[in-house]
């Protein structure tokens, strides 16, 4: 390898402008001619809207035009869709609620768009979005998923009865309960997840513009994944053919799923632009992006689990209710079934799993996939209960696990997953060696003699990532393939353009797919330059989310590199009168092993280009494409240890330690790993500590902004201590697994287990506040 | 934010002159950390702001032997790093040292955040601990008189807070609990032996209607001015702010926890 290539911490290339104010966002976007639009959103949960009168507010200064729901319905201006479908278990399709961009006849959530004025400048959009009055016939609204199922709840849609949106199941429940029937102890909990708000550092925002003289669309918009917002857009919205539509999401301020969706503004600014036939720019402020940005989580979950008088667990059964807020938002079908149930199996060996999932519409804001998507409500309930049954069993946390390792590979699960290899005892030995776990109780003691409590929490977690096979999640429901494409173009002095579907938005992805290319020819990372993010310059590609970006896009790009490369060797051997078998690249030159001929890197290139000297019949040029499709996901796992001191006399928690020992497979740049757990960690314990969203009973957002949303700061967490261990993927070129989320899906549970070993009161829900805290010790005493 | 219009005057009558006769509604403007936060959530909508940070006469801070005054438009940030209130009136500086993040500290001042009485302000709790003295363009009020309830003030329309004033506390202590989310107050206690023996016990962040003295507390204090004095009382509930963040028995049981935390710190 060169020195920048796999497994190299080399520093970030995108740094530079990040860190000195020099990136380029949407909202610097600026086009000639450019307006500003604002949206008209409603204040209610649930109400009717019985009209719109706009005549005051098209008096305002600098109003150029306001558009509401009916005429985007009569423009034909298509419904939100759900890219996935999930069926019930009685085999019908899930119940869509019709979700329109804007809002014409009801409005079923706090800030749902019903209007947007276009306006010269953003404050005047404003000042008359607020005199567009909008007659509103109040409804009772719901906002509890529980609540929603109950009898006589207030109903949201006509299409979907009780509120159900889908009652799915996974797994043979008859031989998950006659398991637990017949088991010496059941470990029973009720498991809340609760909603987060995603909270990325830029809100979104998109510029629609409408070029009437090409009769062509450009959309600047907030995307982890443009060329799937094209493809929506065109086909099923209708704002915009897609071959005359050109999508670009340039820098992007972290998305963490939420910007994964296409939302009704982009639509709106676009289909505004058309009918106004001047550029429309929308930024969401914060207060929007509490109300509108697709919120995560938002479970309750009954759970048994059922152990053998060996302790060995013989069965599972998983009772789940998802809370979808008011409509189904892209992936939010996926999300708390297929990415949820089928990793219920955790790192044990189960031989019986049954899990039920009704899926909930409630006056919120839409849920979907948020960092983890899915996979930390799995982590969480299967985590805190193995902990609870081994607190119940009276064996230490670490000897119950062990005990149910799955330790031979490949193993087939009862839901779905095949983990294809692992090493669940290596990450738990080294987590519990580097958190010391051997010397805790005499820490636990001193800490007594200080009036605190110790507690130490353990969550050995497994996910899958890389996704994900098209004929698999086909089969499953997913309305579209998820493999990767990319495009190797090397120009004729030698430096490197590499064009990928993936979309990077903090991931560092400008750096560690150049290491592809350091590693591969030996060249510097600064000559490789990342193309992403342009449905005009990009080949069609599935985006980022899932952390699916290493294994499946640079999989991609691996294949494509392959393509290269031996194109490139064909060159040099008829060039250097060798034979092809014999050269090799390395350090940016082009050899016959063994002798001393050899060609320079950019040679091989510039002849590729000038035509000169190639093989009878091959083509001139260097530039090659590949699509991979992954054969599976893939299975990073880890142990996480998180040791706390509780302050009994406030409930305040500290973290003194926390330790991760993660199985990532291969690695191409430590630091960006380290970085990515760092993160992750950091959203985790935010939701295990800090972050609830709360809505009142009138479906009112109360914490719609950070005086009330308590989001992690670097003073609420410790010194990481991260351990990365190395089982090398089976299934993808690189061997690698994926590092995105883990940080996010393992470290809830270790930091609830820890609070409520310290405190003896195993009633604990998430965040676990000062207060809730102070209450679970009280209750307990 | 709306429309607005800005003036910035160079004396407290040019500033009095502007609040009169603006057209709708004139505000003052200090530090801005409090009011811009609101104009931008269009919660507020003066149509001129009359900007005090550029008066030479609200700026400053005098030090004379036990005697402190601090001019309205002082930042938090040079009331925290001032030698002289950091030797008279260590808890003081540490006080202000501790409001919110350098940000807020180097734009916000003590004359704005005394105007507003935000029932989680931390300085309301020191001043009335400590017995301090408000002094506006037209007269001088003690903390007891000035700081009426939630957000209210005995501050007339057209009345400037040009500065507070204190005679440094023989010993004071600061404890801050923080909310989570705005790290703000959730209860923050000052304790003060004054000069003439009596104590003060100023809360804030905690009670329904603002900043208070907990009296019961001064009381049992001066005989001993340590935290185990406090061990026999209870914090009255219904006097406490109950919200998503906290019960107001949590509240009552945070007050006496933070207060034995200031006296342990009192110095
Ligand atoms: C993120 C953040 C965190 C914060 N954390 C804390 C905290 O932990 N503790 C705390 O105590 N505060 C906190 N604050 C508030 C901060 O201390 C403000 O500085 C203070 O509340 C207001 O002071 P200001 O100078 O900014 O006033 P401004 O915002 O300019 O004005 C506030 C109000 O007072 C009026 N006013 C201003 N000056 C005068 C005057 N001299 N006479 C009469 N009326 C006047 C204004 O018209 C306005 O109505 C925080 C603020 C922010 C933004």
């Amino acid at each position: 390898m060169g020195v920048e290539g796999i497994g190299a911490k080399v520093l970030r290339k995108e740094d530079r402008r990040f860190i000195t104010g020099r990136g380029r966002y949407v909202d610097d976007m600026s086009v000639p001619g450019m307006k500003h639009g604002a949206f008209v959103r409603s204040p209610h949960a649930h109400a009717k809207i019985k009209g719109i009168d706009t005549s005051a507010a098209r008096e305002m200064p600098g109003v150029i035009d306001i558009l509401d729901g009916q005429q985007l319905k009569a423009d034909r201006i298509g419904n939100l869709i759900c890219g996935w479908a999930v069926s019930s278990k009685d085999g019908s399709p899930m119940k869509m609620g019709a979700y329109p961009a804007l809002a014409d006849e009801t409005v079923r959530y706090v800030g749902q768009p019903v209007a947007i004025v276009v306006a010269e400048t953003r404050a005047q959009a404003r000042d008359a979005a607020e005199v567009v009055m909008v007659d509103y016939e109040e409804m009772p609204a719901v906002v509890g998923s529980e609540a929603a199922l109950a009898d006589g709840a207030p109903q949201l849609h006509p299409e979907a009865e009780g509120n159900l949106c889908f009652d799915w199941e996974i797994g043979d429940e008859a031989a998950a309960t006659s398991a637990i029937s017949g088991a010496a102890h059941i470990t029973r909990m009720k498991i809340i997840n609760n909603r987060l708000v995603p909270n990325p550092m830029e809100p979104r925002a998109a510029l629609g513009h409408y070029d009437p003289a090409e009769d062509h669309y450009t959309c600047w918009t907030t995307s982890q994944n443009p060329h799937v917002a094209r493809l929506v857009m065109s086909a099923f919205y209708n704002v915009a053919p897609e071959h005359k539509l050109r999508v670009i999401a340039p820098d992007v301020g972290g998305g963490f799923g939420s910007k994964i969706y296409i939302y009704p503004e982009e639509i709106v600014c676009l289909w505004a632009s058309k009918r106004t036939e001047v550029p429309v720019k929308w930024t969401s402020d914060r207060t929007e992006a509490f109300l509108t940005d697709a919120h995560g989580r938002d479970h309750v979950t009954h759970v048994e689990m059922a152990f053998d008088a060996d302790h060995k667990i013989v069965g599972l059964k998983v009772d789940t209710k998802a809370n979808l807020g008011a409509y189904m938002s892209l992936f939010s079908s996926a999300t708390p079934t297929y990415l949820y149930a089928t990793l219920l199996s955790g790192q044990y060996d189960i031989p019986a799993i049954y899990a039920n999932v009704k899926g909930v519409y409630t006056n919120t804001a839409p849920v979907d996939a948020y960092r983890g998507a899915g996979r930390p409500e799995a982590t969480y309930v299967v985590e805190r209960t193995i902990e609870t049954a081994a607190r119940e069993l009276g064996l230490s946390p670490a000897e119950l696990r062990r005990k149910n390792f799955i330790r031979s590979f490949p193993h087939q699960t009862p839901v779905i997953m095949n983990y294809d290899t692992g090493d669940f005892e290596a990450t738990l030995e080294a987590g519990m060696k580097a958190a010391d776990v051997a010397g805790f109780e005499a820490r636990r003691e001193e800490a007594k003699g200080r009036g605190k409590l110790r507690g130490l929490g353990m969550s050995c977690y497994i996910e899958a990532c890389g996704i994900a096979p098209s004929k698999a999640v086909g089969s499953l429901g997913a309305g579209v393939g998820l493999w990767e494409s990319a495009e190797v173009r090397v120009n004729p002095v030698g430096t490197v353009e590499i064009l990928t579907g993936s979309h990077s938005h903090g991931q560092g992805h400008e750096t560690t797919f150049a290491q592809l290319v350091a590693e591969r020819f030996g060249l510097p990372i600064d000559n490789v330059q990342i193309v992403h993010g342009d449905t005009d310059k990009v080949q069609f590609g599935m985006g980022t989310y899932g952390s699916r970006s290493g294994a499946v896009g640079m999989s991609a790009i691996v294949k494509a590199l392959d393509k290269v490369e031996a194109k490139a060797k064909k060159i040099a051997a008829h060039v250097l009168e060798a034979d092809e078998g014999d050269i090799v690249i390395e350090n940016g030159e082009v050899k016959v092993v063994g002798t001393d001929k050899k060609l320079g890197w950019h040679e091989v290139c510039l002849g590729a280009y000038t035509g000169h000297n190639l093989p009878d019949g091959m083509e001139p040029g260097l530039k090659e494409g590949a699509f991979y499709d992954p054969q599976n996901f893939t299975f990073p796992a880890g142990c996480y240890i998180c040791e706390v001191e509780v302050d009994p006399e406030t409930g305040t928690t500290e973290i003194i330690q926390f330790v991760a020992a993660d199985d990532f497979g291969n690695i191409i740049n430590p630091m960006i790993v380290e970085g990515q757990v760092h993160g992750g960690l950091a959203q985790g314990i935010g939701q295990a500590l800090l972050e609830g969203t709360h809505y009142d009973e009138a479906g009112q957002l109360v914490t719609a902004s950070y005086m009330d949303y308590a989001m992690p700061r670097a003073w609420d967490l410790p010194m990481f201590k991260v351990e990365t261990l190395v089982t090398a993927c089976t299934t993808n070129p690189l061997g690698i697994k994926g590092c995105g989320e883990a940080g996010a899906i393992g470290s809830p549970p270790a930091v609830i287990n820890a609070i409520t070993d310290a405190i003896g009161n195993n009633d604990l829900s998430m965040p676990a506040t000062p207060e809730k805290v102070w209450n679970a010790i009280h209750a307990a005493s | 934010m709306y429309e607005t219009s800005y003036q910035r005057p160079s004396s407290i009558d040019e500033a009095i002159k502007l609040l009169g006769d603006g057209e709708g509604e004139a505000k003052l403007l200090s530090g801005g950390m409090t009011l811009i936060p609101t104009m931008k959530q269009r919660l507020a909508m003066p149509s001129v702001l009359i900007d005090l940070r550029h008066i030479s006469d609200l700026k400053g801070i005098s030090v004379d032997g036990s005697k402190i005054r601090i001019g309205g438009a002082t930042t938090h940030a040079e009331i925290a790093r001032h030698d002289g209130i950091k030797a008279a009136a260590p808890s003081f500086a540490y006080l202000a040292g501790l409001i919110g993040d350098p940000a807020v500290r180097h734009m916000g001042t003590i004359g704005g955040s005394v105007a507003n009485f935000d029932p989680a302000a931390d300085y309301p709790a020191a001043l009335l601990a400590i017995g301090a003295t408000i002094h506006t363009n037209t007269r001088e009020l003690s903390a007891d008189e000035f700081f009426l309830g939630m957000f209210e003030t005995a501050l007339e329309e057209n009345e400037i807070v040009t500065a507070v004033s204190f005679e440094a506390p023989q010993a004071g202590g600061w404890e801050k609990f923080r909310n989570p989310a705005s790290r703000y107050a959730m209860c923050a206690v000052f304790v003060a032996k004054r000069t003439d023996g009596s104590v003060g016990v100023g809360v804030t962040g905690a009670g329904n209607n603002g900043a208070f003295r907990w009296t019961e507390a001064e009381s049992a204090l001066s005989g001993s001015f340590d935290g185990s004095a406090l061990d026999g009382l209870t914090v009255d509930e219904g006097a406490m702010m109950s919200d998503i963040h906290g019960t107001s028995a949590y509240r009552a049981n945070l007050t006496k926890v933070v207060a034995k935390r200031a006296l342990a710190k009192a110095k």
